[in-house]
Order: C-alpha cells, then sequence, then structure tokens
C-alpha cells in the first residue's frame, strides 16, 4: 500500500487546526501518509485527498481562482480525489449559493457538491453556536458541532447523502468522495470527522 | 482544537439557550477565539462607507472595519474621535457578505454594548479612537460579541487576552502610512514569545514568575503562553500598512494576517491597491507574485505618509500601560 498525502489548501483561514487534525488522526489510526499545506497547482496534482478549511469562502474562491489552483482542485475532484470541506469550504464546494441578507453574489464555486447553500444562515457572530450534533450515517452519534456564522444546505441532488440536520437545516452531507459540514470540527478536540475523512482516503489507496 | 489560555468559562458573555427544543450554547471563547481563527491569512480592511466596503468585499477583503474618519483624517481632524454611526455600519451589515467589525473607544462600556445590540461580528476596542476611559479597558468576558484588541509589546497583549480579548493586533502607528512602528512591535512580541518559551523549556518557574509580575497578568497565563511559543489568541498586524510590500514582509513576520487602514482608501488607486494587497498578503511566500502586487499599485499615488518621530499625538500609547 503506498504512503498517502493528505492536503489542506493554505489559501485562507484555519489551516493549522486542519493540519493538526489531521496529523493526530493518521497517528491514531496508525496510517503511515503525511499531511501538507498547499496552494499551487503543483502541490496540489500530487494528493490523494484535500481538506478545504474554514475561512472566508468569497477570499479562498477569489484566490484559488488567481494561481488556477480552483481548475485543478475541480480537475482532481472530478477524477475521484476525496475532498473534506467545512464551513467555507462547504460553500466552495458547491454548485450554487446564496447570502441569507445579501441573497446572490458573484463568487467563484467549485461546483462539485449538487447542494444549493444558503450563506451565514443561522446569522452574524453573536448567533453563533455550539451544539451536539448525530451523524448516524457514518456511525459518530454524539458530535460537538461549532457554528459560526456558519451556511446550511437549503437543496440537495439526488445522490447527496444527508448526514446530520440541525434544527430542520441540513449541516452535514456526503457525495460519493466528497464530504462537507457546515461547523468546525478543527475546532474541537475531537477528531473523530478527520478520522473518517483519512481513512476514506486511504481505502482508496 | 485551538489554545483556550485565560478561559473563563463561566463568564457573562457565554449564554446557554435553546433553537426550538435544541439546548446550545453561544458566546463562549471557542467561538469568540474561533471566529478569529477564520479570518487568518486575511485582510481586514477600513472602510467608511457602502461603496467603500462593497470595493473591499470584491478585492478579497476578509472583513470590513466601519470608522466615522478613517485613521489619517482622524489625526488631521483632532476633537474627540468616537465610534461610527450605526446607521452607516447596518447599512454596510446589509450589503456585504463578509464580517463587519467596528471599533468603540477604550473603556467604553457602552459604545460596546451599542455595537453588540447592532450585530457586529466583531468590536475593535481601537486606540484610534479617544480613551474614554484611562485607567480601565473593558471587561470583555461580559460580552457575546468577540473583542479585538491592539498591542505594543507580549505583556499589553496577555493583558487584554486576560479582559477578554479574542483576537490582539500587534500595534503600528495608525493613519501615518508608515509600517516601521508595526514592524518594531511584532519584532518585540516575537522576541518577548521566544524569552518566554526559552524559560519554559528550560522549567525555570521562577523567571516565568517574574516575567507574570512585570507583565501584570496571571502565572497560569504567562506559562501557557510560554509553552504553545505564540499568542493564545490569533495576532494581526496593524498601523501604517500602504503597500503589498508592506503587508507581505509582516507576514514573514509570523502575523496571521492584516488590517489596512488608511493604506487603501486614502490612496488614489484604491480599487487595485486593494486587491494587491490582498494577493500579496495571501500569497507572501511567492516573491514573483508579491512582485505582480507590487507592480499592481503606483507609488505616485501612495498615501504621502508622516515620520513617526515628529508626530504630536502618538495614537499607539493610548491605553498601553494598564
Amino acid at each position: 500500500m503506498s504512503k498517502i498525502k493528505i492536503g489542506i489548501l493554505a489559501v485562507q483561514g484555519d489551516v493549522t487546526e486542519n493540519f493538526l487534525a489531521t496529523m493526530a488522526s493518521m497517528s491514531e489510526l496508525g496510517i503511515d501518509g503525511t499531511v501538507v499545506q498547499v496552494k499551487t497547482i503543483e502541490q496540489i496534482s500530487e494528493l490523494d485527498g484535500l481538506i478545504i478549511p474554514g475561512g472566508e469562502s468569497t477570499v479562498i474562491g477569489q484566490m484559488s481562482l488567481v494561481n488556477g489552483g480552483l481548475k485543478k482542485i475541480k480537475e482532481k475532484i472530478e477524477s475521484g480525489m476525496p475532498v473534506f470541506g467545512i464551513c467555507a469550504g462547504m460553500i466552495f464546494l458547491s454548485k450554487n449559493s446564496k447570502d441569507k441578507v445579501v441573497g446572490k453574489v458573484e463568487q467563484p464555486l467549485l461546483d462539485v457538491l449538487d447542494v444549493k447553500i444558503e450563506r451565514n444562515s443561522f446569522g452574524r457572530q453573536k448567533d453563533s453556536f455550539e451544539a451536539n450534533i448525530s451523524m448516524e450515517p457514518i456511525g459518530i452519534s454524539s458530535f460537538n458541532g461549532v457554528f459560526i456564522r456558519a451556511p446550511s444546505v437549503s437543496e440537495t441532488g439526488s445522490d447527496v447523502e444527508i448526514l446530520a440536520k440541525f434544527n430542520e437545516k441540513i449541516v452535514a452531507v456526503k457525495q460519493g468522495n466528497i464530504l462537507a459540514t457546515a461547523f468546525h470540527p478543527e475546532l474541537t478536540r475531537n477528531i473523530s470527522l478527520h478520522k473518517s475523512f483519512v481513512k476514506l482516503v486511504d481505502n482508496l489507496n | 482544537m485551538i489554545p483556550l489560555s485565560g478561559d473563563i468559562p463561566d463568564s457573562k458573555g457565554a449564554i446557554c439557550g435553546k433553537i426550538d427544543s435544541n439546548s446550545i450554547v453561544r458566546g463562549t471563547s471557542t467561538l469568540k477565539r474561533g471566529f478569529a481563527h477564520m479570518l487568518k491569512n486575511g485582510v481586514v480592511m477600513d472602510v467608511t462607507n457602502v461603496e467603500q466596503a462593497q470595493i473591499a468585499e470584491e478585492a478579497g477583503a476578509v472583513s470590513v472595519m466601519v470608522l466615522d474618519k478613517l485613521p489619517s483624517d482622524v489625526r488631521k481632524a483632532g476633537g474627540v474621535a468616537r465610534t461610527a454611526s450605526i446607521r452607516i455600519i447596518e447599512e454596510i451589515m446589509d450589503n456585504v457578505t463578509i464580517p463587519v467589525m467596528a471599533k468603540c473607544r477604550i473603556g467604553h462600556m457602552y459604545e460596546a454594548n451599542v455595537l453588540d445590540e447592532t450585530n457586529v461580528d466583531m468590536i475593535d476596542e481601537s486606540e484610534v479612537l479617544t480613551p474614554a476611559d484611562e485607567y480601565h479597558h473593558i471587561w470583555k468576558w461580559d460580552f457575546t460579541t468577540p473583542f479585538v484588541n491592539g498591542a505594543r509589546s507580549l505583556g499589553e497583549a496577555l493583558r487584554r487576552v486576560e479582559e477578554g480579548a479574542a483576537m490582539i493586533r500587534t500595534k503600528g502607528e495608525p493613519g501615518t502610512g508608515n509600517v516601521a512602528e508595526a514592524i518594531y512591535h511584532i519584532k518585540k512580541v516575537n522576541e518577548e514569545l521566544r524569552t518566554i518559551k526559552s524559560m519554559y523549556d528550560s522549567d525555570d518557574k521562577q523567571e516565568l514568575v517574574k516575567m507574570a509580575r512585570e507583565f501584570k497578568v496571571s502565572y497560569d497565563l504567562v506559562e501557557e503562553t510560554a509553552k504553545i511559543g505564540r499568542l493564545p489568541v490569533v495576532n494581526f498586524a496593524a498601523g501604517g500598512i500602504a503597500t503589498p510590500a508592506d503587508a507581505a514582509y509582516l507576514m514573514s513576520l509570523g502575523c496571521d494576517g492584516i488590517f489596512v487602514g488608511s493604506g487603501i482608501f486614502k490612496a488614489e488607486d484604491a480599487q487595485e491597491r486593494a486587491r494587491a494587497v490582498v494577493l500579496a498578503t495571501t500569497f507572501w511566500e511567492e516573491p514573483d507574485k508579491v512582485k505582480e502586487a507590487q507592480k499592481m499599485i503606483d507609488e505616485r499615488q501612495s498615501l504621502l505618509g508622516l515620520d513617526v518621530k515628529n508626530l504630536d499625538l502618538k495614537m499607539q500609547e493610548r491605553g498601553s500601560t494598564v
């Protein structure tokens, strides 16, 4: 079995936290592999899996467009590379996104996850919250969901599996090799979601 | 997982509640500091109206900071500088999707309350405005909205963290277009962090106790900071940043991101410059990209800038001794 290489998209956002959570996951699972922070087309080409961290989706999108990273990431995902998008990462993966207050905003999207997103779905920062989330379909019954100006999924395509809902809003989904959550597992001590993703990457290698 | 050093878990700002039948909690340190973590590697731009806020968003700003006047105009105008018009803050909040911050005066609890009620995403207790209390900063643990504070040294930064700041910006000298002070202060904070880290690594508790006394903060906070070798909250650079090269240099010194005040919207080429500063911040490790960004601006259109030595008013000194 070859050594797996997982990248954290290091354009903007909480890159280090995902880097550390992924390293810890690999070591707990006893999986041989490396974790790297990636930005350029060359770095992205070499990956077996990619995590798109939390941040501002408008910035991550625009800056990935500038250096050709966006096109490369799309190509890799379409050819089967597993990807895990968190909050801004979930928005960036989607086909369609609009803001709860401002409405439709032109922003570059990867257009690979067949969902419609409502940005800032739970309100502004003061409304940000922590709550217990259950993701039964992937065997995680209790998870501390940290929602920061979080989006939610307002519509899903037929291939999209709903992993979790909170207050009737969809907050975690899976579509083939694409995993996406509206909340931030990397801000907590619980690495079970990162472990699921590492296993997904490892199983394909 | 993010550092929660100095956290007060049962603070007034952390509120338990319900959304329908689901239990939730708001205003925890994870949520407040976590918000700042989402801004990392980004540029926060000072703006005074909706048009500037939209230019900032389109250029790739990670957030905007609303002021009544840009810092260089505050400097020129003199008098008392206060929090911005709430009407303008709300108008901006309704027209951009990125987070909106606003400044309140140092120690002015009720300007902060007003901003908290307005629902801004972060409050900057800022030395750019005229301090309202020479002896106390706001006790920020009482708020659900996160705060950012300025600091010129590690001691000042930790005092602000102990009061509940969820983010620090190392101070420069605002409104000058002169980056020298920002560089000096980030280097100073880095040096102090290295010093306490080496004390921790050599298990020299006696020296760490002395540092805690000097910093006027709790021993635990000093020890936990020394252990991780960095500030326990996100740290941006601020004050006097005017060009893409300024921004890239500060990123290379270990800052988590950049605040740009007068540097963009007091320049003649604001739109291009906003974009160029974001590009240089994102790609600071790639010299060719920083050069491309620098090429987008025209030095003849930069903010003229001021020599810090000859200033009558040094905003950076406000609130730094307490």
